[in-house]
């Protein structure tokens, strides 16, 4: 229990980072600190705090809770090699590990590099998928997951549209993402000036590179969202007694509400620089609502030694017991127990 | 597994490395010929080109530089204006770029030997806009009791950011290639702004409060003149000057 509820700090903090870091983008302060690691010639963490003024303040704030979010990730893999018996998991917290220190060294090729596009995008599309990986550890450790939500439902194995329709949200929901960090990253941001329209029109008149990714970003809207009521369409109808999937099948309405709200006034304020950053976030949550509801709904298709495990000794001998026979045997009354 | 991912760290990591060394504040060598020691003008027979340059429109109040996000640059009762648009008496149009653009062929010159200074001060770029020669020294120093990045974001020229936290730090960069302009800024105060026009001749001038120019010392010939501003584009004109004549020209400017 208490490990999950450090993977859910872990996750809140990751989003938290990726609203930092929005606002250093969106106060253009991305080169107010021109060195990396250090911050002018300081240790980071000793860094005057006197000395964080204008866009260094949003800079290095950036860095120091991006080594929070680090030492966080780093202490949650160890707990998880400490403490969590199944393989995998504890496997996915040494690869957010490895993430989060890639995220760092991307971070510092960007400054050292005066923020090449390329990079800055990839810097922001890992950051979504540390995001990702925090969720998904977050879930994985809940009671709801190990118990394998019982409840007297029947598994989802049978609904594959459903499973089909959640794993294409979430991949639309990222390269969605990944088309806004282009045209933020890019300077498209404001190509295109008016909302809902186009330059008045529904389609642009003419064409410019910026004013096409801009305008990328917008039909990725639509298609995020054709997308998200599909998924939330779906559990509301044949799934509403369902409290796993219709949680975040709402959430993730309301979320999309607010992030096509803030698109809208990101462009209509100019920029404005918490609105923009707030758009990069709830971005990220929405990408992680549709992660979970998508975990949710193919739960059954992941091993689940951890369905029946009471204890981590317990469920140690079990684990060591099936790798010695080869032979899986199902915890009584685990629903959805196999292999 | 694990040691591939080694690998691959230290490799990212020496690329970054790398990239410090590279992008910082380390100054290009030139790969073209050592300029001559001597100017290959004739001062006998030398001209000049004056002039003035003007602002026709109604000039606009000059907005008002809230520095409110560094309290280290705030003075009580000083207020700092933007220096994008400066129009003084009969409409002179200040911190305007007049240089030759063409006309000198194949004439190479010294680089002077004295260095120029871009100072920080009061969170301000002072000049505003300037002009260097190819290879001469810019000084760029930092006079507030705060922190600055100077960072210049050419097309053609290497790129640097360097960080200046302490007060009397100083940093020196020659440009190697001409390029009109390099854009000065500093992220830590997104009001800071410097132009610096680069050349690879003598002849250029940055007007001052009454809108006049001089680019003295001309061998005979006809030139390309253009003036440049920040916010009002660039104009160009052709004048011809002979063995010790003066040309004079005027550019005017509207919003």
């Amino acid at each position: 229990m208490l490990l999950h509820l450090f993977a859910l700090l872990v996750a809140a903090t990751t989003a938290l980072l990726i609203f930092a870091g929005g606002l250093v983008t969106s106060t253009g302060s991305g080169l107010s600190v021109p060195d990396w690691p250090n911050t002018y010639g300081w240790f980071m963490l000793t860094f005057p705090l006197d000395k964080m003024v204008g866009g260094i303040f949003y800079e290095h704030s950036h860095r120091l809770v991006a080594s929070l979010v680090g030492l966080l990730i780093v202490t949650q893999a160890a707990w998880l090699w400490k403490a969590e018996p199944r393989h995998w998991v504890r496997r996915l917290g040494y690869i957010a590990v490895a993430a989060v220190v890639t995220q760092g060294i991307l971070g510092g090729i960007t400054v050292l590099w005066f923020l090449p596009a390329q990079i800055s995008i990839a810097h922001a599309g890992l950051a979504q998928l540390v995001f990702c990986l925090a969720v998904s550890i977050a879930l994985f450790t809940s009671a709801g997951w190990r118990r394998g939500y019982a409840g007297g439902h029947t598994p989802l194995d049978g609904d594959r549209p459903l499973q089909t329709i959640a794993i294409l949200t979430t991949v639309v929901v990222y390269a969605q993402i990944i088309a806004g960090a282009t045209m933020r990253h890019t300077g498209a941001g404001l190509a295109i000036p008016d909302f809902p329209l186009v330059f008045g029109s529904v389609v642009p008149p003419y064409w410019t590179p910026a004013i096409a990714i801009h305008y990328a970003h917008r039909v990725g809207a639509l298609v995020v969202s054709a997308c998200v009521l599909g998924t939330a369409g779906h559990v509301l109808y044949h799934h509403l007694g369902r409290q796993e999937l219709r949680r975040p099948s709402l959430l993730l309405l309301a979320l999309l509400a607010m992030q096509i709200t803030l698109g809208g006034l990101t462009v209509l304020s100019g920029k404005h620089y918490i609105i923009n950053s707030l758009h990069v976030v709830t971005g990220a949550l929405v990408l992680g609502t549709s992660l979970v509801l998508t975990l949710r709904t193919c739960r059954s298709r992941f091993a689940v030694t951890e369905a029946g495990a009471r204890d981590v000794d317990t469920l140690r001998e079990s684990n060591r017991a099936y790798e010695s026979s080869g032979e899986w045997t199902p915890t009584p009354g685990v629903p959805g127990a196999r292999v | 597994m694990m040691r591939r991912f080694q690998v691959g760290v230290v490799v990212v990591a020496l690329g970054a490395g790398a990239a410090a060394c590279g992008g910082g504040s380390a100054d290009d060598a030139t790969s073209a010929p050592p300029a001559p020691l001597m100017s290959p003008v004739d001062a006998a027979t030398a001209g000049n080109i004056i002039g003035r340059i003007t602002f026709e429109d109604t000039p606009p109040q000059p907005g008002v530089i809230l520095m409110d996000s560094d309290p280290n640059c705030v003075e009580p009762g000083v207020t700092a204006t933007d220096e994008t648009l400066v129009v003084g008496a009969a409409g002179a149009l200040r911190n305007v770029f007049v240089y030759v653009k063409d006309g000198l062929g194949d004439l190479r010159f010294p680089i002077p030997s004295e260095s120029l200074l871009l100072d920080q001060t009061g969170c301000l770029y002072a000049p505003h806009v300037m002009g260097a020669q190819m290879g001469q020294s810019l000084e760029i120093l930092n006079s507030d009791p705060t922190l600055h990045n100077v960072h210049a974001v050419p097309v053609t020229n290497q790129e640097f950011n360097t960080g200046q936290p302490l007060p009397g730090m100083k940093h020196t960069h020659q440009f190697t290639t001409s390029e009109v302009m390099v854009p000065f800024k500093c992220d830590v105060h997104p009001w800071m702004f410097a132009w610096v026009g680069v050349v690879d001749h003598p002849f250029f001038a940055v007007t001052g409060a009454d809108g006049s120019f001089n680019l003295e010392g001309l061998p005979p010939g006809t030139y390309t003149i253009e003036a440049w501003h920040e916010s009002l584009g660039a104009q160009t004109q052709t004048v011809t000057i002979g063995e010790q004549e003066t040309g004079d020209i005027t550019f005017s400017f509207q919003a």
